[in-house]
């Protein structure tokens, strides 16, 4: 085994590092405070992150993106991860889920999104379909050569600066042996088809600038063209290609605590109380060694999945037991760095509180700390039963 | 015209040093390790004559351990074409590093070095005006603006009384000052490339440079704390401590 870094991907995290240091960094507070990106902003630090090559660097290099390994792509996550949801979207990671498009879809939709002209959005969750994804109501109904959606979505990330979103609907039920069965289609529909609504979103405590919305459907008619994949087989899809977003979650996990982690130990080696830098206290001194060891636990565990994708050897269980450790080790590590600081570490003077607010989503999105383990326990228990 | 750019493995400038317990030096272990940030500069302003098309070939060069290759590769990734590596794991002092990049200058005959004017590890500022002086060249040291004409440089100096203008003829040296560029990042498509780009690896014998330095540390220390200040009543006051207790008048 052989956990060093080759020259590459050593290059490539110290340079997207210093790049959020330097590019992204200094924004946070404004954003925090305001709780808006300003397109004018968001449209230069794209520019810059088109310029480094580091936008679309997840896409593969022959439809123009950086052609990345799941590794790569983790490691370059996780630094983005050391600042807020809504800045590390400037360097954005378009769904590799686009790789599907084929004919007209590849001009329309793939390229422009791998080049920065055109940006998509994911919409599966429902106000009645959260973890139980097949009982989305929103559907499509064929006329003709066309489709008609109906319905709503919501919790739909970034749809207010999407150009199109890549939407999951119900397109009627087939009877399994496990009873009636809904069959889902994915489409790509361009926000300013006629019927087709993007609405504001709900206030929330995580991910300030970076915004949910609430998407209609109201007799939206689209082309069978605008289907992406098969007809039904749209979790088809959606398996083939967005197994490594759990990884994604995992990765932004382990650089907003590495962040949150190295304020903490600083603040414990320059503050003073009772005579001496708190650091020396066991009380806390303790606790740094556990945030390090849960770190760097996690990471090795996400790494290790990554690589394991790169060989195409990634089961569903190495994905969950990485999203899951992950963002539950956020949350223990921004909770106690948090602690370390005391009062301040709830100011909005530091990134920490912020940490702190954002991480409690990562436990929930892209499948829940319950559906993890209901994947990791099933993968155990299936071999075993008769 | 070909550029060489001596590039440094220098401790992070964001890395809080730390003198080693028996004041031989400071810790290296462990530390995170990057390139001088006044080379990266050098880099910059090289890369920017060739894509003016001022410059035919960046080659960045590198004296020391082994890791200095990292040190190359992050100039390759920024652009440069190739890097030379002098392999020698003691102490390298400015006389021995100008006389081997001398060496490494008589066979590669660049019509320029770019150098940053000092190293952040050490602060000697001695090696580009050691190179210049051995060269026989042209020095423009501290310079916050470059010009490339034919057969003349014109580079802008930073001063104490202000800024400085030279001409020099080619071939020359300069030392380059913070203000001259602001370094790019390597980009996602160099970093891949860089691996490609060869790198000669040579030694000081090979360059017939002796490289025993010359200067023995004594020893390392930490500067003094400061301590606190104290806020006086009056300028008699102030007068009285600063002769009486501090003894500066």
């Amino acid at each position: 085994m052989n956990f060093a870094m080759t020259d590459e991907q050593r290059m490539l995290v110290e340079v997207v590092r210093a790049f959020v240091e330097r590019e992204l960094m200094p924004h946070e507070e404004e954003i925090e405070r305001s709780g808006i990106l300003e397109p004018a902003l968001l449209e230069s630090l794209k520019q810059k992150a088109i310029a480094s090559g580091f936008y679309a660097a997840n896409m593969p290099a022959d439809v123009g993106g950086g052609g990345l390994g799941t590794l790569e792509v983790t490691l370059m996550e996780q630094e983005l991860g050391r600042t807020s949801m809504a800045l590390s979207q400037c360097v954005y990671r378009p769904s590799n889920i686009l790789m599907a498009c084929q004919g007209e879809q590849i001009e329309r939709y793939l390229l422009p999104t791998v080049r920065g002209e055109r940006m998509d959005c994911l919409a599966m969750t429902e106000p009645g379909a959260g973890s139980d994804m097949r009982s989305m109501s929103c559907s499509a109904r064929r006329d003709g050569d066309d489709w008609i959606i109906d319905g709503t979505k919501h919790f739909i990330s970034h749809a207010d600066i999407a150009d199109y979103v890549i939407l999951f609907v119900a397109t009627g039920e087939e009877e399994t042996p496990r009873g009636p069965k809904k069959k889902i289609t994915s489409f790509l529909v361009d926000t300013n088809t006629p019927g087709f609504e993007v609405r504001e979103g709900y206030r929330n405590v995580s991910h300030r600038g970076y915004h949910n919305c609430i998407l209609t459907f109201d007799k939206c008619r689209v082309p069978n063209s605008a289907v992406l994949g098969v007809p039904d087989k749209g979790f088809e899809v959606a398996n083939e290609w967005l197994g490594a977003t759990r990884l994604q979650v995992a990765a932004m996990c382990l650089g907003r605590a590495r962040r949150a982690f190295e304020l903490a130990s600083s603040w414990a080696a320059e503050r003073k109380q009772f005579g001496q830098t708190i650091g020396k206290f066991q009380g806390v001194s303790f606790k740094l060694a556990d945030m390090l060891t849960e770190i760097t636990a996690a990471e090795y565990l996400t790494y290790a999945a990554a690589w394991k994708d790169d060989q195409g050897a990634m089961t569903d269980q190495d994905a969950a037991m990485a999203k899951v450790y992950a963002s539950e080790m956020l949350s223990r590590v921004a909770d106690e760095a948090l602690q370390v600081f005391g009062g301040m570490g709830l100011m909005d003077e530091l990134p920490l509180e912020r940490i702190w607010r954002d991480a409690r989503i990562e436990r929930i999105w892209d499948g829940t700390s319950e559906i993890q383990r209901h994947i990791i326990s099933r993968s155990i228990l299936r071999p075993l039963e008769s | 015209m070909k550029v060489l750019v001596p590039v440094k493995r220098v401790i992070d400038y964001n890395v809080k040093v730390r003198v080693k317990a028996d004041q031989t030096g400071v810790e290296l272990a462990n530390v995170k390790m990057s390139m001088n940030p006044f080379d990266e500069i050098s880099v910059e302003a090289a890369l920017r004559m060739k894509e003016a098309g001022q410059a035919s070939e960046v080659v960045a060069v590198s004296l020391g351990v082994q890791q200095c290759q990292e040190t190359i590769r992050t100039a390759l990734a920024m652009g440069a074409d190739r890097g030379i590596h002098v392999l020698h794991d003691g102490e390298l002092e400015p006389l021995a590093v100008a006389k081997m990049l001398k060496a490494i200058v008589d066979k590669e005959e660049p019509g320029l070095v770019i150098l940053g004017k000092q190293a952040i590890d050490d602060d000697c500022n001695q090696t580009g005006q050691m190179l210049a002086a051995l060269l026989g060249w042209a020095q423009g040291t501290f310079i916050s603006r470059l010009e490339v004409g034919d057969g003349e440089l014109k580079a802008t100096r930073e001063v104490d009384g202000g800024l400085e203008t030279v001409a020099l003829k080619t071939p020359a040296i300069v030392t380059t000052d913070l203000r001259l560029n602001e370094p790019r990042y390597a980009s996602l498509p160099n970093i891949m490339k860089a691996k490609k780009k060869p790198i000669d690896q040579m030694s000081p014998a090979d360059l017939g440079v002796d490289p025993a330095p010359r200067l023995e540390t004594l020893k390392v220390v930490e500067p003094d704390k400061r301590e606190a200040g104290v806020i006086v009543a009056d300028v008699t006051e102030l007068v009285d401590k600063l002769r009486n207790e501090a003894k500066v008048i």
